[in-house]
């Protein structure tokens, strides 16, 4: 009794919330079940990411028979490794270009007089409807013609152009990634573009002009450690094509190579410019080609790729590839988030323990010694929360470093190509997976609070996250559908894993299955935290209305 | 002259509570004296666990109040040091150790693993204190509870059936450990259904049915008023015995082969009652009725809470 009265206060952090922070702690961590609950978020996370590249077979030769020996020579499939620009991102980088050298400032201009294309309407697959073959003429909304001044012809170097597009009028395109809107509306020879780029130093600007007099600036990118030397001429290059069925199911594609031609005249090099070909001229005109119709095959070539003189300065040139940012494609190699594919296997272990560290109070009628020890009961949620968030924050840490190097390693000895990301946005994978976790744990204490049965909160929170993640990404649900799982449930958070960019300027199948979310990855994380901030708000409240 | 009244460390000010249409407490008043073990005492389903878990601000009362030290539960800082309750001795994380389970109630008060220590040497579980709570047999997790309520060295304890599943020793550790809390002048409540559990252990009781108090009485003061001087006297000459003792006016009543009660007449009385007619006896002495009895006497009236009791509310 006397010491009662004598005892020093024990030093109150905050009013005795650090006790109760510290009393959760131990809770936490004398129950063997629930570390081993969190360990295993860990090894899960990490385990069924590797699931992925263990059960993939590889082979070059399947990819291109013709390289196969020589990608089995160097450990890597030149099939499969894409080109990269300079910062490493991976590019595309097939066109047609007719081209000389320029040495120092100067511009060079051209007239598209013509512009068209053909396609395999069925995507390169197997033809629909019985028997409607052949092939079919018209652009893609991205075929590409115009004037292009490139750092040499090695693929992935940087570049600036002025182009007409299918669908989306001119543009001013440059280092793969930038894009400027100019004029709308088809090329014709009623319509002519006058395409018209300049460089001065690292500087280049882009006109264009409906009649070659009157000049309008489209815009000016700077292009840095462009050498002195730089080719200059006119290009054409045409995506692929790509058929989407969207069923229950998943949505299947076919894509197939397309092709566009562009005719220039007018073609005029400004500055101190050298023949650098044996081509007309001076121009070296690029190899001539055949374009398949795709895999399949059904439908026959598609045409020549190449260019041809037409006159004095005047070239058509027929292409086939794109110029663009290159993002993973079904066996185009793998985003890195691909290793984070077990985060959802993870995910459930640090629910289960989360929601059960509560509702194993309530079932053993600890939740009165909890309470009597805290009678200021939102003190305790949020001990609680503070110390769950925390441990499932460090286990997502742990996890996600972890699984990136050894599924992208996995990934690598079975011969897939690993995209490139940022250190920025790999931090923001590892962070964010380890913030997705924490938040969860909270959304599972709080729903753990609210229902008090171990077994619904889990099913609960569960059905709510995991499910619809599942679903989005498993290719299940038509696109549209899963676009908006991962828009308005808590699986939105998911987005702070993503890695690859919807280019605009890139016509692509931008489903949650192919890792497009819609939402940006800390937006998509906020979906998931506006859950977790109702459901603690409904706890907090019951919590303290409640008789325990 | 008397003693100044003990301060009044645990006060319970007409409490009302229902569960439907059920009142499960119906103007529940007492207080707990510091220094005094006050037993709390009526059937299952009475109200004592509810006012129990209103007086530690677990569960709201629809009226009245329940202050500790003039305070109530949800303003204490530390509580634990204030009071400590063993409301179940079954509430414990099966997985987690009892050590442990001492460990983060003390950490939650801000103490260490040094009064864990000390408690558990207390409580005599010093051999079985690493093992998982959920091994831990009815009368150890009762020992267990006991050690908690102490964390905080409070000067209140709230016992709720800390008697159940304990074995013999158990029993008599217990009496003896809260006589002990009682000396150093902490307020101890406990409850029980079984009035014998507290037998030489309660100072003052606390008798409650339906949810309100029946008798708030010391204990020595109940048992003088149900001994009412009766007289015990064994003799071999029963018929006589009567015949004397009623001429005197007392009323006589067989107990057993050789042995009679007496009430109605004081000890000096039948002595000289029996020594006037020479009546042979071999022993006289005046009645001390168990708790046990007091307890039926004071409840005969309230029968209707036996015959039709209610549920316990949880």
């Amino acid at each position: 009794m006397a010491d009662v009265l004598t005892r020093p206060a024990a030093a109150p952090s905050r009013d005795g919330f650090g006790h109760l922070v510290h009393a959760e702690w131990t809770k936490l961590r004398t129950v063997r079940g629930w570390m081993i609950g969190l360990l295993a978020a860990v090894f899960l996370t990490v385990g069924i990411g590797m699931l992925g590249p263990a059960g993939s077979q590889s082979r070059c030769d399947n990819v291109d028979g013709a390289r196969g020996g020589a990608a089995h020579a160097t450990g890597t499939c030149a099939a499969s490794t894409p080109p990269k620009r300079a910062d490493g991102r991976e590019v595309v980088d097939e066109e047609a270009f007719v081209h000389r050298t320029l040495s120092g400032d100067g511009s060079i201009t051209a007239r598209l007089t013509a512009f068209t294309g053909r396609y395999d309407p069925t995507g390169g697959g197997p033809a629909t409807g019985g028997g409607t073959t052949g092939l079919a003429d018209g652009l893609q909304p991205w075929s590409k013609a115009g004037v292009l001044v490139k750092d040499g012809t090695a693929a992935g170097s940087t570049y600036a152009a002025v182009l007409a597009t299918g669908d989306h009028g001119v543009r001013m395109q440059y280092d793969y990634t930038g894009d400027l809107a100019g004029r709308l509306g088809p090329v014709s020879a009623a319509a002519p573009r006058w395409l018209r780029l300049t460089r001065a130093g690292d500087t280049l600007t882009g006109y264009e002009s409906a009649d070659g007099t009157t000049w309008t600036r489209i815009g000016s990118a700077t292009l840095r450690h462009l050498p002195h030397d730089v080719e200059v001429g006119v290009f054409a290059t045409s995506p692929e094509f790509s058929v989407i069925r969207n069923s229950f199911g998943g949505s299947a594609t076919n894509t197939g190579p397309t092709v566009a031609t562009g005719a220039f005249d007018h073609i005029a090099v400004a500055g101190q410019s050298t023949a650098a070909g044996s081509g007309a001229d001076g121009w070296t005109v690029p190899r001539t080609g055949t374009a398949d119709s795709g895999p399949g095959g059904a439908n026959g070539p598609l045409g020549q790729v190449g260019a041809s003189a037409t006159g004095a300065d005047a070239f058509t040139v027929t292409g086939s590839g794109d110029i663009a940012p290159a993002n993973p494609d079904e066996g185009a190699g793998k985003s890195l988030e691909s290793a984070l594919a077990g985060t959802f296997a993870g995910l459930i272990a640090v629910i289960v323990v989360a929601a059960l560290t509560m509702t194993s109070e309530y079932r053993r009628g600890l939740i009165r010694t909890s309470l009597a020890a805290s009678p200021r009961r939102g003190r305790l949620l949020a001990a609680k929360a503070v110390v769950l968030g925390s441990a499932a924050f460090v286990a997502g840490l742990v996890a996600a470093a972890a699984a990136i190097p050894v599924v992208t390693a996995l990934e690598h000895s079975k011969g897939l190509y690993v995209f490139h990301a940022s250190t920025e946005a790999v931090i923001r994978l590892v962070v964010g997976t380890a913030a997705l976790m924490a938040v969860a744990a909270v959304l599972a204490l709080a729903v753990g609070t609210i229902l008090r049965r171990g077994a619904a909160a889990v099913a609960a929170v569960i059905v709510i996250i995991v499910l619809p993640y599942i679903l989005a990404v498993a290719s299940v649900l038509p696109g549209t559908a899963a676009d908006w799982l991962t828009r308005l449930t808590p699986a939105a958070a998911f987005a702070v894993q993503q890695t690859i960019t919807a280019w605009p300027q890139v016509k692509a199948v931008h489903t949650p299955a192919s890792g497009y979310y819609p939402l940006s990855p800390w937006l998509g994380l906020a979906v998931l935290a506006l859950y977790a901030a109702v459901a603690y708000a409904l706890a907090h409240r019951l919590l303290a209305r409640r008789d325990a | 002259m008397t003693a100044p009244p003990p301060p009044t460390a645990i006060a319970v000010q007409g409490l009302r509570k229902r569960y439907g249409a059920t009142a499960a407490l119906d103007g529940m008043t007492f207080d707990v004296a510091a220094g005094t073990v006050t037993g709390f005492v009526g059937p299952n389903g009475a109200g004592k666990s509810t006012t129990m878990r209103v007086i530690l601000g677990l569960d709201t009362p629809d009226e009245g109040r329940a202050l500790i030290g003039g305070v109530p539960y949800a303003r204490l800082r530390r509580p634990l040091g204030h009071v400590g309750a063993l409301l179940d001795a079954a509430a414990l994380q099966p997985g987690r150790s009892a050590r442990n389970h001492l460990l983060w109630l003390a950490h939650s008060q801000g103490l260490g693993a040094k009064r864990v220590d000390e408690v558990v040497e207390q409580s005599g579980l010093g051999a079985v204190i690493g093992r998982k709570a959920g091994g831990y047999s009815l009368g150890m997790r009762q020992r267990l509870g006991i050690a908690a309520a102490m964390l905080g060295d409070p000067p209140a304890l709230l016992l709720d059936e800390p008697f159940n599943g304990l074995d013999p020793e158990g029993i008599v550790w217990i009496r003896g450990y809260l006589r002990t809390l009682a000396a150093e002048g902490r307020a101890v409540l406990v409850s029980s259904h079984l009035m014998g559990e507290l037998e030489g252990c309660a100072d003052h009781l606390v008798v409650v049915g339906r949810g309100t108090v029946i008798a708030d009485t010391p204990v020595a003061e109940l048992i003088a008023r149900s001994s009412g001087g009766r007289v015990v006297l064994r003799t071999t000459a029963r018929a006589e015995a009567a015949t004397a003792l009623a001429g005197l006016g007392g009323t006589v009543g067989v107990t057993g082969p050789d042995t009679l009660t007496v009430d109605g007449l004081g000890t000096e009385e039948v002595v000289r009652a029996l020594n006037t007619g020479g009546v042979p006896f071999s022993e006289i002495s005046a009645h001390r009725a168990s708790l046990e009895e007091a307890y039926m006497d004071l409840t005969r009236d309230a029968v209707e809470f036996r015959a039709a009791p209610a549920p316990e509310a949880v």
